[in-house]
This record gives structure tokens, C-alpha cells and sequence, in this order.
């Protein structure tokens, strides 16, 4: 089997290249080949390493494959380039997305590759975070003002001798480092370097109730498991962000959106409708993302969990 | 030779020794010319900012450029675009080729190629393996991945066979192509996946391009080592008989090569499947991408379950091409007589399973796996992180070694001034080896310093050399252990075969839970990692010393440690220095990882480059690794792989 299957493909490679090679070929437009195997309706969403996203995308396929009748794959890719793969339609959506300007710009009104697919419903923010149990011992640790007395209380041994911000994926949008630097913080950013590591991480220190202070965002389900108390930041104002050198304000409240590649919106029939209208709440995210996360259900698990009790919710997305 | 450097351990070493002598007076003869020109210069620590070369603005220009004309320049429409086009289509008809065969035809199909190729006890084998897939509820992503993995391994051949005919064939050719396949085989796969994706996008193209350039290597090498090294006599023969060039090539000088030519198989599938993974950053979908999925979401467990058909599919593919290499199977008569039943019964298990609509693997039949997997997890890290009595918690020691070990090694190197580190790379560099290992060297480690990434180089240095002595040590330990006793080394074998093709991703919960985020995790997957290769190198290295060397001495009584201090390993030295160079270079393969759990450095940008479509930050860090890996590899190579110009 193997061994004809490589004769098959040596062929197929050799005989293609003179086949296809007869006019442009266009990669810019150019699916999966898992996409549409044995005739099945196939919808690709792309997920993001985080566990909001992956709630996103565990109910739209769970719906999509029980209600409408189509296969749903998913590929893991990281925000920036995830805009790419959506423009070059190796996915065929992004369910959740915390803002890239250039990118909106670059794909949806320059080349519209890529068509706006309306809001997710759910609001973003993202800020430092130190864990209740800490800020409830110490109520000023909550304002950056008094960031530095704590400085002592949050070193490790990657941290110097300065307090240890942690920071995780280097996916994720942050300031942190000019934070540090503009607001004149004793702390050093340590990039945890993943999502996971820097889940991992937080669960020991919560274990130990040590203080500490992180990089984080809501939603999230990771604070059901350990509260944490947002520290207050210098207030944040349209455009003070604009310079990243020069930031020393708090981050603004996204609401998420969705971004649909251009033809699979045009042409993509009830799936590109469904995913339209898939909206929902924070809530309705957190309960969804506990269950993978914390409770360790397969996505799918979870997301029949939530289907089974939210009726009324989804019946209005395929409507 | 061996005898030699038993029996009269005086003059080599003195020989030596004049040598080491005459390079050393040489270099600091050098130094004392251009060290004071140097710090006249340029004062200071680190690497001079006069002589970098900030290459931000170029690459970002190059990166927008791709991303504006990829559909609209020709290059892309005409050149990129038909190569993306035929592995998507080539994929695609694998996938589908697998899809419609269904479970029972694949499972039924392998295990007969198995059989055929290999005998009975590994066909079982195929069989339990693939069987496995399915129960894990892999059944679908593990296709997935072997129609990615056929289509990367036969573009891999078809290219290290055409690279190995060439250098195989012609002296010329075959000069010029060993550096850059050295080149290619120290590259970390991370470093440049970013270009690819960049050119072909995320996907399966970008996935098997990245395949080909880092599974091609050991294959166009073992193609030419095999065609040169053909019996002289009888290609004499054949010639004398009025064979033509072509006639003689098919006939003969092929033919006889084909134990090489298969081994090359074998090394190009393995290191296919280990890229799967690893590829699957870029969205090759899969397995990889189950197993990276699951990291998302911290599940060990479920991660290891994507892990697992990974490492049966290695194990069986190696085993099976392995005992095709080395014929060593049942006789082939026995086998032809049983050909043709066993393909009609295998056929009619596909058709079978095809008519009762049971292609789609059972969802009943599945076993989870990963909740006991979680909970072993979430016990070790809640019984072993911290407070555990005398010995403290891997928490502890994890914060020690840093304290200890990480923090002085990279401050001593930082601390160190930019020509003092060249002048130490090329000082050990030539004492190895030959005067051009040591300029290749000398000339990378100054490359760095022009990138301008020389302080993080530096703490990736630190990382490296601190994760290559641990294993080193622990390595040695456990081979000279394993030589000693074969019960350990059976006992052995299953589990670094597991840990050699375990994909990385699935340890990077662990080490975060065990040692907390930060430098020390990064070095304890280096190790995890890079242990298999030296333990078993270690292992064969000691268990080839003459056995004669080790009877004489026996019955001059000596005693098994001196035997073995005095005897085995200055006997097994080369072996050991291949288990140090492989060290170096497989542990600088994880770096990149180490960035995924906190290592920072150059695995960070890297990682950061990929994620955020930065090719500045990106290329500069992956082209700096790369360099490092040159730089480390020649300083640790030994002499005798270059027999020629070395002694």
C-alpha cells in the first residue's frame, strides 16, 4: 500500500507539473487538500492557541456538523499569519479576533481577500493581573503606583534581581516591555513563550499561594480556577497607544470580531451564513471553555454539553 | 591502530601534543597582531555596533513585497504557484487513495507490504500499531499526516537521489555539494520555516517544502557514499564486458548500492516524521496539529494520545525499511509462494469493510487515554514541584540551576570580550580539527556579531552548553551502564525509542509543571531530547572495543573500572566524540522549543518572528541559530570525519 502509494504520488508530482504548468497557477487561492475529501461539504476554521477560540470554534463545528451537514477541520495558527491563511483561503474563517489594524487594512480594503464577518458578541481586555489572594492581603498592589514596593515579593530566579512580569505567547499583543520602561517599574517581562507554559505556571504559583504578577486576558476561563484582581494601569485614551515606544496606558476593551474569507462569504451557502450570525456571550464562551479546559472534555464534549442546554441561543444562528 | 594507542600511549599523544603546540604559537601569534587593533578600535564587551549590519529594513521591504505580489508576479503565478499547486493536488490524491481503501483496507494493506517486506513477527506488528491509531481516535489525523509523510518522502528521495547521483558520480560535484548538505543537516528546522511560509503561505505546501529541505540530506549523502564505494572489481568486470556508462550505472554501481540506497530511505522517512510535527506551526494539519491543538488547552494526555500513533508510525517505518536494508528476513521463496493469496485476502478485507460502509474508523471503539494520562500529571507536579522533604522540589532545583549554573555561564560569556570568544571558538575549533573547520567557526560566530544578535546568542550559548554537559554526563552514565549489561540495554531500547520519536511538543506541559517557566525547563527538553542519540552512540561505541584489548587486560588483572577507564573508553574515544557532536547539534534543535517555555533568547525570536509574520526579527534569529550550529559543530567534530585532511 505504501509503496504504491508512493509511486502514485511520484507520478502525480511528475505528471502535475506539466499538467498544471500550462497557464498562472494562482496559490493565492488555494484550499486544504483534507478540505472536501469524499464529497463532503468541508468548512476550515482556524483556531487560535487560546481556549476562548477554541470554545468558539468547538460549538460553530459541533453545529455545523450536526445541524447543516458539513465536515469542519481545523488547523491551529497563530493571529497574525492566521489573517494570511484566511486571505489565501487555506481557512475559511477566524472566529475571534482582538484587533490588527494593519492587516484589516492590508486584506479587507485593500485586496478584499478577506470581508468583515460582524462581532462575536464577546468583549476583550487585556491587563495585569495579580491573584485575589494577594490583592486581598495588600489592597494598594492593585494600582501600578505601588507595583514597585511589591517588586521583592515577585522576583524569581529568571527575574534578576527585579520583580517578575510574565508575559506569554509571543502571538499575543502587548506593550509590557515599554510598560515597564515608561512607567518606571522595578520589573523585569519574562516571556513564558506559550499560552500553556504560562497556564502551567500560574496553576503552581496559585497551588503555593505565592504573589505574583502576569500578563492576562478576560475572557477567560483560567479565573474561575484562580481569581485574579486587575491592576490598574494609567487610564487608557483613544491613541495612546499609537507609538509603541512611547505607550504608558492601560490596553482598551476589544469588542472580538469575525473575518470571513472573501468567496467562502460569497459562495460558502449556510455555513458563511451560520458563521455570520454565530454571536454569543461571555458567558456563554467561559461555560464552554471551563469544560474543555479545566474539566478536560474533548471540545466536542463540551460543545454538545452547551448546545444541548442553549436551544433557543443557536436556533436564531441558522435561521 | 587500535593497539597502537594501547600499547605505546606515549608517542601519539607526543605527536599530538608538537601539533597542538605549533597551532596554538600560530594563533597567538595572531592574537597579539589583532587584539590590540581590535580594542584600539572597538572597546568594550560586546560585539562592536560598528560592525553589525541592521538588515530590519530589507527584510521587512522583502516581506511586504511577497505578501503584496504573491498574486499578482509571475515568479509566483509561473514558478511557486505550479510547485504549491502539485504537492496540494499529490497530497490530496494520497489522502483520497487512503480515505476510500478505509481502516480495514490501509491496516490489511501495510501489514501485508510488512510481511512481505520484512516477515511475519513485523507485519504483526504494522498490524497492532495501525490498530492502535484507530483505538486512540486518531484514525483520521494519523491519514492525514501519512498522506502528508508519503508525498514529503518521495519528493525527499527523488531530490537526495538526484543530489547523491550527482556527487556520487562526479568528484567536482560532489566537493561542492558536502558543505551545503552539512549546512543543511545542522539547520534547526524552526529557522526557516518562516521563509517558506512566507513564499508558500500557511498550509500543506509551505509543510512539505520545510519536509524536503530538512529529510533530503541523509539521503542524497548515503546515495553517493554507496555509489562510490561499489565493489572496483566488478564494475572492472562489467566494463570489460562493453557495458556503456548508463548500462553500468543501471546495472551495477546502483544495484550494489542498494543497501545504502535503502538505509537513505529509512533515515529520510524518520526525519520526515519528526518534521510532521514540527510542521504543524505552520498549519500541516494532522497529528502535529492535534498534538499542538491539546497543548492549547494544557492537556497532556490528549497530547500524548496524538503523540503516540507518531511514535508507532516511526517505529514500524523504521523497522520495516531497516530490515529491508539489511535483507535479513525470511527466505524470499517462502514469501513469493504467499504473495499473491495474502494480496487477494488483503483486498478483499478493503473490499469487504468498503461494502458494509465501515471505511470511517468506529467512534465506539475508541480508548481515552487521557484523563489517567492528566491525572499521573497533575500528581507528579502536585507531589514533586516543591516541599518535598530533604531533597527539596524540582521547583527548587530548578531555580538553583539557574541561580548556580545558568546565570554565571551566561554572564561569564557576555562578560567575556567579543575577540576573546573568537579567539577561544577558533583555539578549540583547531585543536579538533583542521585549520578550515576552525576559519568555518570562527567565520560564524562572527556572523552573529554582525547580525547583531550577539548578547542573545550568547545566553542561547549558555543554554546550550549547560543542557549539553547534563546530558552528557547523564548520557555516558547510562551507556556505560547499558554496555555493561544487556539486560538494561534491552530493557533500554523501547524507551529511547519512544523518547527519540516522541514529538517535542508533547513534554513541553511537563518540564513547565515540573520546573516552572524560564531557562531551566528549556534545558531539561534539550536533555530529554538529545539523551536518546548519546546513550545509544555511547552504548555501541563501548560494546565495538576489541574484545582482545579487553580479555588482555582482564587477564593482567585489572579490575573492571580500570578496564573500563583504561581500556574501553580511550579505545571507544571516537565514538564518544560523535556522541558529543550529536549532543551539541541535537540539543540546539530543541533551543527553539525552549523559547515556547520561557528560554527567551534566540529560540524566542525565532518563535516570535513566526507567530507575529515578522521576518526581521525572525530570519536574523533563525539565521544566528544556524551559525551557532555551524560554530558548535565544527568546534566538537572529531578529526576522524575528515580522515584525509585531518591527520
Amino acid at each position: 500500500m505504501r509503496i504504491r502509494a508512493r509511486i502514485c504520488a511520484t507520478a502525480a508530482v511528475a505528471s502535475l507539473l506539466p499538467l498544471t504548468g500550462c497557464g498562472a497557477a494562482d496559490m493565492t487561492q488555494q484550499s486544504s487538500p483534507f478540505a472536501n475529501a469524499q464529497g463532503a461539504k468541508t468548512v476550515t476554521l482556524s483556531v487560535q492557541s487560546w481556549v476562548g477560540a477554541q470554545a468558539n470554534v468547538a460549538v460553530a463545528q459541533y453545529l455545523l456538523e450536526h445541524e447543516l451537514g458539513y465536515r469542519v477541520d481545523t488547523v491551529q495558527v497563530d493571529e497574525v499569519p492566521a489573517w494570511d491563511a484566511l486571505s489565501q483561503g487555506r481557512v475559511d474563517a477566524i472566529l475571534e479576533d482582538w484587533g490588527h489594524p494593519e492587516q484589516e487594512q492590508r486584506y479587507v480594503d485593500d485586496k478584499k481577500t478577506i470581508t468583515r464577518g460582524g462581532e462575536l458578541g464577546v468583549t476583550g481586555h487585556i491587563g495585569w493581573y495579580i491573584p485575589t489572594y494577594f490583592a486581598k492581603q495588600h489592597p494598594d498592589a492593585t494600582s501600578w503606583k505601588n507595583l514597585n514596593k511589591y517588586a521583592d515579593r515577585m522576583r524569581t530566579a529568571e527575574s534578576g534581581g527585579k520583580g517578575q512580569l510574565m508575559d506569554g505567547s509571543p502571538s499575543y499583543v502587548t506593550n509590557d516591555k515599554a510598560l515597564v520602561n515608561n512607567l518606571d517599574l522595578d520589573y523585569q517581562v519574562v516571556f513564558a513563550g506559550s499560552e500553556a507554559a504560562q497556564i502551567t505556571q500560574i496553576k503552581q504559583f496559585a497551588k503555593e499561594k505565592k504573589p505574583f504578577l502576569t500578563y492576562w486576558y478576560a475572557p477567560q476561563w483560567l479565573f474561575k480556577k484562580v481569581p485574579m484582581t486587575e491592576v490598574k494601569l494609567p487610564a487608557y485614551k483613544e491613541g495612546c497607544d499609537a507609538d509603541p515606544a512611547k505607550v504608558a496606558c492601560a490596553y482598551p476593551h476589544t469588542p472580538l470580531e469575525k473575518y470571513l474569507n472573501s468567496d467562502f462569504a460569497r459562495s460558502g451557502g449556510s455555513a458563511a451564513a451560520f458563521l455570520k450570525k454565530f454571536k454569543w456571550t461571555t458567558e456563554d464562551q467561559n461555560e464552554v471553555s471551563l469544560m474543555i479546559a479545566d474539566q478536560k472534555l474533548t471540545p466536542e464534549e463540551a460543545a454538545k454539553k452547551w448546545v444541548e442546554g442553549h436551544e433557543s441561543t443557536w436556533r436564531a444562528w441558522l435561521s | 591502530m587500535a593497539a597502537i594507542t594501547v600499547f605505546s600511549p606515549r608517542t601519539v599523544p607526543a605527536v599530538l601534543r608538537h601539533r597542538a603546540v605549533h597551532k596554538l604559537a600560530l594563533l597567538a601569534l595572531a592574537a597579539a597582531v589583532l587584539v590590540p587593533l581590535a580594542t584600539a578600535r572597538w572597546a568594550g564587551g560586546a560585539w562592536p555596533d560598528a560592525l553589525t549590519v541592521d538588515l530590519t529594513d530589507p527584510l521587512t521591504r522583502a516581506s511586504t513585497w511577497i505578501v503584496d505580489n504573491r498574486d499578482t508576479h509571475p515568479l509566483f503565478l509561473y514558478f511557486f504557484g505550479h510547485i504549491s499547486n502539485a504537492v496540494v493536488l499529490s497530497v490530496r490524491a494520497v489522502y483520497l487513495v487512503l480515505l476510500a481503501a478505509g481502516w480495514a483496507g490501509v491496516t490489511a494493506l501495510s501489514a501485508l507490504v510488512a510481511w512481505r517486506v520484512a516477515g511475519l513477527r513485523l507485519a504483526l506488528g504494522t498490524l497492532a500499531a495501525f490498530l492502535t491509531c484507530g483505538f486512540l481516535g486518531m484514525w483520521v489525523p494519523t491519514m492525514q499526516t501519512f498522506a502528508l509523510m508519503v508525498v514529503a518522502v518521495a519528493a525527499s528521495v527523488l531530490v537526495g537521489a538526484v543530489l547523491g547521483l550527482a556527487a556520487g558520480l562526479n568528484d567536482r560535484l560532489d566537493r561542492a555539494l558536502r558543505p551545503v548538505l552539512d549546512t543543511m543537516q545542522v539547520l534547526p528546522a524552526y529557522a526557516y520555516l518562516l521563509p517558506v511560509v512566507l513564499i508558500f503561505g500557511m498550509g500543506v505546501p509551505a509543510a512539505v517544502l520545510a519536509t524536503v529541505v530538512y529529510a533530503a540530506p541523509p539521503m542524497a549523502r548515503l546515495t553517493a557514499l554507496g555509489l562510490r564505494g561499489a565493489d572496483k572489481e566488478v564494475l572492472e568486470a562489467v566494463r570489460s564486458l562493453g557495458a556503456t556508462a548508463r548500462q553500468r550505472l543501471l546495472t551495477a554501481r546502483l544495484p550494489l548500492a542498494r543497501k545504502e540506497l535503502l538505509l537513505g530511505l529509512n533515515q529520510t522517512i524518520m526525519m520526515a516524521l519528526s518534521m510532521a510535527v514540527i510542521a504543524s506551526v505552520i498549519g500541516a494539519g494532522g497529528l502535529g496539529d492535534r498534538v499542538y491543538q491539546a497543548l492549547a488547552s494544557v492537556d497532556v494526555g490528549a497530547a500524548l494520545a496524538a503523540g503516540i500513533p507518531i511514535v508507532l508510525l516511526a517505529v514500524v517505518l523504521d523497522r520495516v525499511t531497516g530490515a529491508a536494508g539489511s535483507g535479513s528476513t525470511s527466505s524470499p521463496k517462502t514469501r513469493r509462494r504467499g504473495g499473491p493469496y495474502a494480496l487477494v485476502a488483503a483486498l478483499a478485507i478493503a473490499v469487504a469493510a468498503r461494502l458494509m460502509g465501515r471505511l470511517d474508523w468506529p467512534d465506539a471503539w475508541t480508548v481515552p487515554i487521557a484523563e489517567p494520562v492528566n491525572r499521573t500529571v497533575d500528581w507528579m507536579t502536585d507531589h514533586l514541584y516543591s516541599g518535598v522533604p530533604v531533597v527539596g522540589g524540582t521547583a527548587d532545583w530548578a531555580a538553583h540551576f539557574t541561580t548556580w549554573v545558568l546565570n554565571p555561564l551566561r554572564d561569564g560569556l557576555t562578560w567575556l570580550p567579543w575577540w576573546s570568544m573568537l579567539l577561544l571558538v577558533a583555539t578549540l575549533a583547531w585543536l579538533i580539527g583542521t585549520w578550515r573547520t576552525a576559519l568555518t567557526a570562527v567565520l560564524a560566530m562572527a556572523a552573529i556579531g554582525v547580525l547583531g544578535v550577539w548578547t542573545p546568542a550568547l545566553d542561547t550559548l549558555s543554554q546550550v552548553l549547560a543542557a549539553v554537559a547534563v546530558t552528557l554526563v547523564i548520557g555516558f552514565a547510562t551507556g556505560i551502564a547499558a554496555a555493561r549489561s544487556d539486560r538494561l540495554e534491552r530493557a533500554l531500547r523501547p524507551v529511547l525509542d519512544v523518547f527519540q520519536t516522541m514529538p517535542q511538543f508533547v513534554y513541553l506541559i511537563p518540564v513547565v509543571a515540573l520546573f516552572g517557566v524560564g531557562r531551566a525547563p528549556a534545558v531539561a527538553a534539550a536533555v530529554v531530547y538529545a539523551l536518546p542519540a548519546v546513550v545509544r552512540i555511547t552504548t555501541q561505541g563501548l560494546r565495538q572495543v576489541d574484545p582482545a584489548a579487553m580479555e588482555a587486560s582482564g587477564s593482567l588483572g585489572a579490575t573492571s573500572w580500570q578496564q573500563l577507564r583504561q581500556v574501553q573508553l580511550p579505545l571507544a574515544r571516537p565514538a564518544l566524540l560523535l556522541a558529543v557532536n550529536q549532543g551539541v547539534v541535537l540539543v540546539l534543535a530543541v533551543v527553539i522549543i525552549g523559547g515556547l517555555v520561557g528560554g527567551g533568547a534566540l529560540g524566542y525570536d525565532v518563535v516570535f518572528g513566526l507567530a507575529q509574520g515578522d521576518l526581521a526579527t525572525g530570519l536574523v534569529a533563525g539565521a544566528a541559530i544556524v551559525c551557532l550550529g555551524l560554530m558548535l559543530d565544527r568546534v566538537t567534530q572529531p578529526t576522524e570525519r575528515r580522515p584525509k585532511k585531518g591527520a
